[in-house]
């Protein structure tokens, strides 16, 4: 019986963050005012030299990361996804990106997961705008292993990266050490040659429960974790496409400009198959528990396998 | 003791390079560039420490030109000093130049790319913040235009500048009381300008942004520990050309073949007085 998990992803971030940053006095982690939602107070109290608190200013924020790295500071800017993609997306876009800063945007709380809070604390157009910045890698790990895995290399990585993950605990898709991430290369966590499904971050769990239901009805389903929506891992969306047709894909994020989008925009372009795009559709998403959000969107595990039977019909 | 005239002099050469640059380049921010000259040359020939034959020195001075439309005379200076070649400045905004119409750091001496107003004080903070954790004495300029002011970004730098006791972080703005819209005042008003900058816990100082010998100053700066310092620096906008002096109109205005002779007669009587 595996112990389900009780750690979100944003506290495996900052644990691995705290470990490395012990060894590493380049590494910088910025806040504005959501030390506490981000879980840095450990690493505060315990690396005050390498910590920024900004107030509640996230413009300034992104900018002072960006300069901070333009001296050879490593620094990670940590925040609400809400108000990162957002009310400093321009300092994103020129400070961070434009300038080819050695800066890591970590967004939490992404997608719906301040559920009852409503739109002005969701997050569910990021992606969208954070893809169509130049220079920018847009990442979205889905569970603490890889959250981990990705921690420890975009200490190493040199470059502007926007990284979103949610607020709550989630399960496990991959185990303790043994979660595989390289930037731009996505894991196939079943294979098939029925259908294929295409998740990101916190809805890979889901995706991969749909994969197994369809296994268990006969339906051989390929399911991709594609952490990295930006750049895209074309291959293994062309391969899927080829091998399997029906693509769905699976994102906490509006149906608008996210890994659906990035999906449909190569296959459309390369290698025509039916798709269907599984999001928050467009419209000030409901609120309440996220679970019910997801729930009430239709985006649950027996929801996907669903629409994955309806597309096979 | 900083040579007075040579600044004179390469405030000039200066001006008339930003001249040619946007009489053939037909663009620029010709207003704002002969605005704050001579602070941009104070800075590169006398205050900053600086290698132009090693831009990325790790102990170089910061300059952060968050005006970055004025970006023509930093060019001219650049090219000057030898960070890029002087023929370059040929190529300004061309197809495919590196040097465009804001600053970029594919420009050797060009630390970040700036261009939005309101983003170069948080960097500056950035920078001046890395100085202090790793105990490092390099300063860091930051060059803002007046309007750029109305940016609520700004503020929250200030805010931080003074938070952190950056005595290493010295602020510049080019006073020249005149935006894109009109006057400042009327566009919106920046009075009392100086006590703003107090209050956010700033050591605010007031120079004639034309004169060599209070502008040198800057180099003896910080003079007060554990302070941040903004320079308001009084300038007048299209300055060194007679008819664009305190003209709105010349914020970004192109001139043509007749206001270029003339523009060129006026700077190039004044170079040959030298």
């Amino acid at each position: 019986m595996i112990k389900k998990n009780q750690v979100p992803c944003r506290k495996a971030f900052t644990e691995t963050l705290l470990e490395l940053a012990r060894e590493d006095r380049d590494i910088i982690a910025l806040t504005s005012d959501a030390r506490g939602s981000v879980t840095l107070e450990q690493f505060a109290r315990e690396l005050p030299e390498q910590f920024v608190e900004v107030g509640i200013a996230e413009q300034n924020l992104v900018g002072i990361a960006a300069g901070l790295a333009a001296c050879g500071k490593k620094p990670f800017v940590c925040g609400p996804a809400c108000f990162l993609s957002a009310r400093s997306l321009e300092q994103v876009k020129v400070d961070a990106a434009y300038s080819d800063m050695n800066v890591k945007i970590i967004a939490v709380s992404g997608g719906v997961s301040y559920g009852p809070l409503g739109s002005t604390h969701h997050a569910v157009h990021d992606l969208a705008v954070m893809r169509a910045i130049p220079n920018l890698t847009v990442i979205l790990p889905c569970d603490v292993h890889q959250t981990r895995a990705m921690t420890k290399l975009l200490a190493e990585y040199e470059g502007p990266v926007y990284v979103r993950m949610g607020r709550g605990a989630v399960a496990d898709v991959y185990r303790e050490n043994d979660a595989p991430f390289a930037i731009g290369r996505a894991n196939v966590l079943l294979n098939g040659g029925d259908l294929t499904i295409i998740a990101t971050g916190e809805m890979v769990r889901p995706a991969l429960d749909a994969g197994l239901i369809l296994k268990q009805q006969g339906v051989k389903t390929r399911v991709i974790d594609m952490h990295t929506i930006k750049p895209l891992d074309q291959e293994a969306v062309l391969q899927a496409a080829c091998d399997t047709g029906n693509l769905i894909t699976v994102e906490e994020h509006s149906v608008h400009g996210g890994l659906g989008a990035a999906v449909a925009e190569l296959v459309t372009q390369n290698f025509p198959v039916r798709m269907r795009i599984m999001g928050i559709p467009d419209e000030p998403a409901i609120t309440g528990d996220p679970a019910q959000i997801l729930k009430y969107y239709r985006m649950t595990a027996e929801d996907i396998a669903e629409a994955a039977l309806a597309m096979l019909d | 003791m900083a040579n007075l005239k040579l600044l004179a002099e390469k405030a000039v050469q200066t001006r008339i390079a930003i001249l040619q640059m946007i009489y053939q380049g037909k663009g620029g921010h010709i207003g704002g560039a002969l605005s704050c000259t001579d602070i941009l040359v104070t800075l590169y020939y006398t205050v900053m420490r600086i290698d132009p034959k090693n831009p990325g020195w790790e102990g170089r001075d910061r300059f952060v030109l968050s005006k970055g439309h004025s970006v023509e005379g930093l060019y001219a200076i650049l090219a000057d000093l030898g960070f890029i070649p002087r023929a370059e400045l040929d190529s300004y905004r061309g197809f495919g130049s590196r040097l465009i119409g804001h600053p970029s750091n594919k420009v050797p001496g060009i630390e970040v790319n700036t261009g939005a107003l309101g983003h170069g004080l948080s960097v500056g903070v950035g920078m001046a913040l890395a100085g202090k954790m790793d105990q490092k004495d390099h300063k860091v300029y930051v060059l803002m235009g007046d309007g750029e002011l109305a940016e609520g970004s700004v503020w929250e730098a200030a805010m931080a500048g003074s938070h952190y006791k950056l005595d290493n972080l010295i602020g510049i703005v080019d006073r020249n009381r005149l935006q894109i819209g009109g006057s400042t005042e009327d566009v919106m008003a920046l009075e009392d300008l100086k006590a703003k900058w107090q209050a956010f816990g700033w050591e605010a100082l007031e120079v004639d942004g034309h004169d060599f010998n209070s502008l040198v100053e800057l180099a003896k700066l910080p003079i007060v520990p554990g302070k941040p310092h903004m320079i308001i620096a009084n300038t007048i906008k299209g300055k060194g050309i007679s008819f664009m002096e305190n003209e709105v109109g010349w914020h970004h205005r192109v001139p043509n073949e007749e206001e270029y002779a003339q523009a060129l007669q006026e700077l190039e009587l004044r170079m040959g007085a030298f």
